[in-house]
């Protein structure tokens, strides 16, 4: 390896530079350019009666169309998924923190099994619920309680709830591993040496002390769960519905996968157009708000790991 | 547990010292429980392998079979065939051939001879659901040489999985080729030269792009990239793997990027700081020092980056087009195994060969990914004890 630096202009090192930094500015480039279309398109459509309204006049009609209904399904699936996703993901975060020896096996089998969970491909969680949680467990509960009638052997919100709980998991667990990490030692051995129990410290002060942490995994995991549509394609998103859904083993309308049916199925795409953009840019702002609340809490709680 | 000892040692009131080893036993009891539900992730992982390949079963261990291999029956043969035989012959149940008289019967006979007779093509008679005509080439009747064909609603499905792999991996590479770079450029950038104000812009834009929904980019590459780049390239089929490929990019970036980053980032600051001091200009630390070090990490985030793409749904299954064709051309639709499933799963019967098969893919796609994740993990996770290490 030579290392000679050249007296005066390196091209090379201008080479370099520009490269590296077009490839960084192409990026930037791409996410201004999507966002921009879609805001620039999208807010035309989106108002109050499009956010408000609901789709009985056709779901193709621009005019009249809204995304009420979407809106409400998504927002059900995403809190019944937070209901079973959280306590899962924060009482394995607090054993992989405060009780895990680092280099035992078992500990190592389980941080393998969350990464894996994060990279089984969506669509996979899809065949899984429908195999598993529609087929499985909704026809045993029929079976059980219904002497085989049909109640939960069918595509049903509580169904897409759970199997986007499970995909969800490995966020929360993260975030709140983090979160945990980054309460000081000093106050796990106060309390500890003032005679509470590991588990009295980690219920009286650690977890109260983690909370934004805590809420932030929850929040990643809503934002990711708000966007995803492989998943539920199966296990309880439909087409169209008259209407909201009342009950949890009914099936429900999803903002996402509405702007998957509008952009396929739609019989006159240029007409179309504006209820689309309107839809991404509802399912965006969704997202977005709360994947910058997750961020902007986690780099708070990060910048506390790093000076305190 | 010291702090226990002391306490217990010490004469204490009558009420106090009972309730000491109660609460203990209790909260063992919940440390216990803490355990076993941290132990849910793995029974996750395993539950998700279970059940996709459980459908996808008795394809696996060839206990499908759709040929038609019937051969006519003759009216001497009926009156020597048990009941059971001739009902499952003639496609009806027991209890209705019990009714039948003679004449009828003999009329049925007949009619499944005359059936069978003009359904007897070479196709008929193969078990489209073997792994065998589903790896490889057959010259179907009507063809003029042989062919994978994917076209599982037909006279006679067919269920050759190759093109559907051709698809993915078309669209995967079309994916790294376009990604890599730049995702591994912008983390070299803002790792290495970037001021850190610059870095703290950069980073949310990434977190940005990672956080917009699959199905708002494929939405965004069917309606805005398919007319830009088919207003550059001039092709003719609007929806092909190139946008598929271009979209699925824009995912895999936030992958590439982050792990890249983190990577070149662990890299100890002493490295660079000896070469700096022996005289070399920051990019050749950069190039020259810091990436061949994290070399093993850029590495990870490419197979990971690799796993993303080919496990992506939403975006090939609204912008590749989805024609099961072989073909080599970048310019042409492809179907993958993801929009697959997720086109045609809605619509097959329940425990039906199709279905069963579109389980199957399901469970070849964990696999993969299982892999893919397994190998990025085990390769970031000795690089950074490596890394650390050296520290």
């Amino acid at each position: 390896m030579t290392i000679l630096r050249a007296k005066g202009y390196d091209w090379r090192s201008t080479a370099f530079h520009a490269v590296t930094l077009a490839a960084t500015a192409l990026i930037v480039l791409a996410v201004i350019v999507i966002i921009g279309d879609i805001v620039w398109h999208g807010a035309k459509q989106v108002s109050w009666h499009f956010v408000t309204g609901g789709t009985k006049e056709g779901m193709f009609d621009a005019k009249t169309a809204g995304v009420f209904p979407m809106i409400f399904g998504t927002l059900a699936l995403v809190l019944l998924m937070t209901v079973g996703v959280v306590p899962v993901g924060v009482i394995t975060a607090v054993y992989l923190t405060e009780y895990a020896k680092s280099l035992s096996p078992i500990t190592r089998i389980i941080r393998s099994a969350i990464n894996n969970l994060a990279g089984v491909p969506s669509i996979v969680f899809g065949l899984f619920g429908l195999g598993f949680f529609v087929q499985f467990v909704g026809g045993g509960l029929d079976q059980m309680f219904y002497g085989g009638e049909l109640h939960y052997r069918k595509p049903a919100l509580i169904w897409a709830a759970a199997t986007m709980a499970i995909m969800t998991l490995p966020v929360v667990i993260v975030a709140t591993e983090e979160a945990l990490r980054a309460v000081p030692n000093g106050l796990r051995e106060a309390s500890l040496a003032l005679g509470a129990t590991k588990l009295k410290t980690i219920w009286k002060i650690v977890l109260p002390e983690a909370l934004p942490g805590v809420l932030t995994g929850a929040i990643l995991a809503v934002g990711r769960g708000a966007g995803e549509v492989a998943p539920i394609m199966f296990t309880g998103a439909a087409y169209y519905l008259a209407h909201l859904p009342t009950n949890w083993t009914d099936q429900f309308m999803h903002l996402g996968y509405h702007v998957f049916v509008l952009s396929t199925q739609s019989p006159d795409i240029e007409r179309t157009k504006p209820i689309l953009y309107g839809s991404v840019l509802v399912l965006l702002l969704v997202t977005f708000l709360l994947n910058l609340t997750g961020v902007l809490v986690r780099a708070k709680i990060r910048s506390r790991l790093r000076h305190g | 547990m010291n702090e226990r000892l002391t306490t217990d040692t010490v004469v204490l009131p009558k009420a106090q010292r009972r309730r000491t080893p109660r609460r203990r036993w209790a909260e063992w009891l919940v440390e216990r429980g803490i355990f076993l539900v941290s132990l849910s992730t793995i029974l996750m992982v395993f539950l998700i392998f279970a059940f996709v390949a459980r459908e996808a079963l008795p394809v696996i261990l060839r206990k499908t079979n759709n040929a038609r291999s019937a051969t006519p029956v003759t009216a001497a043969q009926v009156s020597t065939m048990p009941p059971e035989q001739l009902a499952t012959y003639l496609g009806v149940t027991i209890a209705d051939l019990k009714k039948y008289n003679a004449e009828t019967v003999k009329a049925l006979v007949e009619l499944k001879a005359e059936e069978l007779s003009q359904n007897v093509s070479a196709d008929s008679r193969v078990n489209t659901t073997s792994w065998g005509w589903m790896l490889r080439a057959r010259q179907w009747v009507g063809y003029d040489k042989p062919e994978y064909i994917w076209q599982p609603v037909s006279e006679i499905p067919k269920y050759n999985i190759i093109p559907l792999f051709i698809g993915s991996l078309k669209a995967t590479l079309i994916a790294l080729i376009f990604s890599v770079p730049l995702g591994v450029g912008a983390a070299i950038y803002v790792s290495q030269l970037a001021k850190p104000k610059i870095r703290e812009v950069i980073k949310p834009v990434i977190e940005l792009l990672s956080g917009i929904p699959s199905v708002v980019l494929g939405f965004f590459a069917l309606l805005v990239l398919a007319s830009i780049l088919q207003g550059m390239f001039h092709y003719s089929s609007r929806l092909n793997a190139l946008v598929a490929g271009v979209a699925l990019g824009l995912t895999v970036i936030p992958v590439i990027f982050t792990i890249s980053e983190d990577a070149l980032s662990t890299v100890p600051s002493g490295y660079g700081q000896a070469a700096l001091a022996l005289g070399a200009a920051p990019w050749q630390v950069a190039w020259q020092i810091v990436l061949p070090a994290a070399l093993p990490g850029v590495f990870a985030a490419c197979v990971l980056g690799f796993g993303r793409a080919i496990g992506e749904t939403m975006i090939v299954l609204m912008a590749s087009g989805n024609a099961s064709i072989m073909s080599g051309s970048i310019f042409d639709s492809c179907r993958t195994i993801t929009a697959t499933i997720a086109a045609e799963l809605a619509e097959v019967v329940f425990g039906g060969n199709h279905y069963r098969i579109l389980f199957l893919l399901g469970a070849l796609l964990f696999a993969v990914t299982f892999v893919t994740n397994l190998v990025g993990d085990v390769v970031v996770h000795r690089l950074k004890r490596k890394l650390e290490g050296a520290r």
